[in-house]
């Protein structure tokens, strides 16, 4: 009974969770005739950052800009344009914000390495912190007024 | 050692310093990749009765232009309307429109209520030319130089702070054929 429960269930949810994928991308009429063309400009828009709704990609956008863009994006596969070449022709006209994933140079080098160093100082700290807890010289000796208060509280009352 | 302890203070108050400083900017204004550099191509037909058209060679002719991209459907272009008049009634920069994807009727029936401040309007109804501007919404303004280099782009609509901040240093720059 209960394999049987989990054999329908689970093809189920995964079934409700179909229709969100597949509307999460804006849909084209005119699209490229050579579906590895086609492929490859779908590729561009993933990482071509729309201006209207920021932090979507042109692929997944639904305003009109983004509709133009992919437009443009199409156009520019079709005329013959390298990948890096439709990139940059964006870039050109809206700068590297367009790009979701932004190029590494000095100015993003505290965006790229940020992350990694906040990681590392916090392991650097964790990892001394562990170490100095451990450490079994943390508590200074005792005084002799201590170890003679120590005798006197364990001698036999 | 006694400043050790001190240290998680001061990384608090440089984040909330930096987060405050943040809370300030405005996301939606994308620095402008085409400051500095030569206007795009402009070669757009002209508004019904409103000949002639754009073209970029008038943009080099060494007297600064502003470049304003409007629609009849945009209703922050309305608010930015009076500045825009204004300008115009002072005579104090050559103003040009770029009608975005707007119909003809409703662009000219604007023009007609609200006053007409452009010498020459453009008509992109594909948006192909202000996406050639880097532009990504309306309205937005462009201050060129004599040169007909960009010196300042504007998001959004004018206000009249905007005007006193913004536009008329960058107006006064692009006459003397400085930066702003």
């Amino acid at each position: 009974m209960r394999t049987m429960k989990r054999g329908f269930f689970l093809p189920l949810l995964l079934a409700l969770f179909l229709p969100l994928q597949a509307m999460a991308i804006a849909f084209d009429v005119e699209q490229l005739a050579d579906p590895a063309e086609e492929a490859r400009a779908r590729d561009l828009m993933r990482e071509l950052r729309c201006l209207v709704c920021q932090n979507q990609s042109i692929e997944d956008s639904n305003a009109t800009l983004a509709k133009d863009l992919r437009k443009i994006v199409r156009q520019r596969i079709e005329a013959g344009d390298s990948d890096a070449q439709v990139r940059q022709f964006l870039v050109d006209r809206y700068g590297e914000w367009v790009l979701m994933r932004p190029p590494f140079k000095p100015a993003t080098l505290a965006l790229w390495l940020g992350p990694v160093l906040l990681l590392a100082i916090g392991g650097v700290t964790l990892w001394f912190g562990i170490r100095r807890r451990k450490d079994p010289q943390q508590a200074p000796p005792l005084s002799a007024e201590e170890e003679a208060r120590i005798a006197a509280l364990n001698r036999d009352p | 050692m006694r400043w050790r302890s001190f240290i998680p203070l001061a990384l608090f108050a440089a984040l909330a310093v930096a987060l405050f400083v943040g809370l300030d900017l405005n996301p939606r204004i994308i620095p402008s990749a085409l400051i500095g550099k030569p206007a795009p191509a402009l070669d757009l037909p002209p508004l019904p009765g409103k000949e002639p058209g754009l073209v970029a060679a008038r943009l080099r002719d060494g007297e600064p232009t502003l470049v304003n991209v409007w629609a009849s459907w945009c209703g922050p272009c309305r608010i930015e309307h009076p500045q825009l008049m204004a300008l115009a009634e002072d005579e104090i920069i050559r103003m040009i429109g770029i009608n975005y994807k707007d119909r003809q009727a409703n662009a000219l029936r604007f023009l007609a209520q609200l006053g007409d401040p452009y010498e020459a309007v453009g008509v992109d109804a594909t948006g192909r030319t202000s996406i050639d501007w880097g532009v990504y919404g309306v309205p937005e303004t462009f201050i060129l130089d004599g040169a007909g280099r960009i010196l300042l782009k504007h998001v959004g609509p004018i206000r009249e702070e905007d005007l006193e901040e913004k536009i008329l240093p960058a107006i006064a720059a692009a006459k003397r054929g400085t930066e702003p």
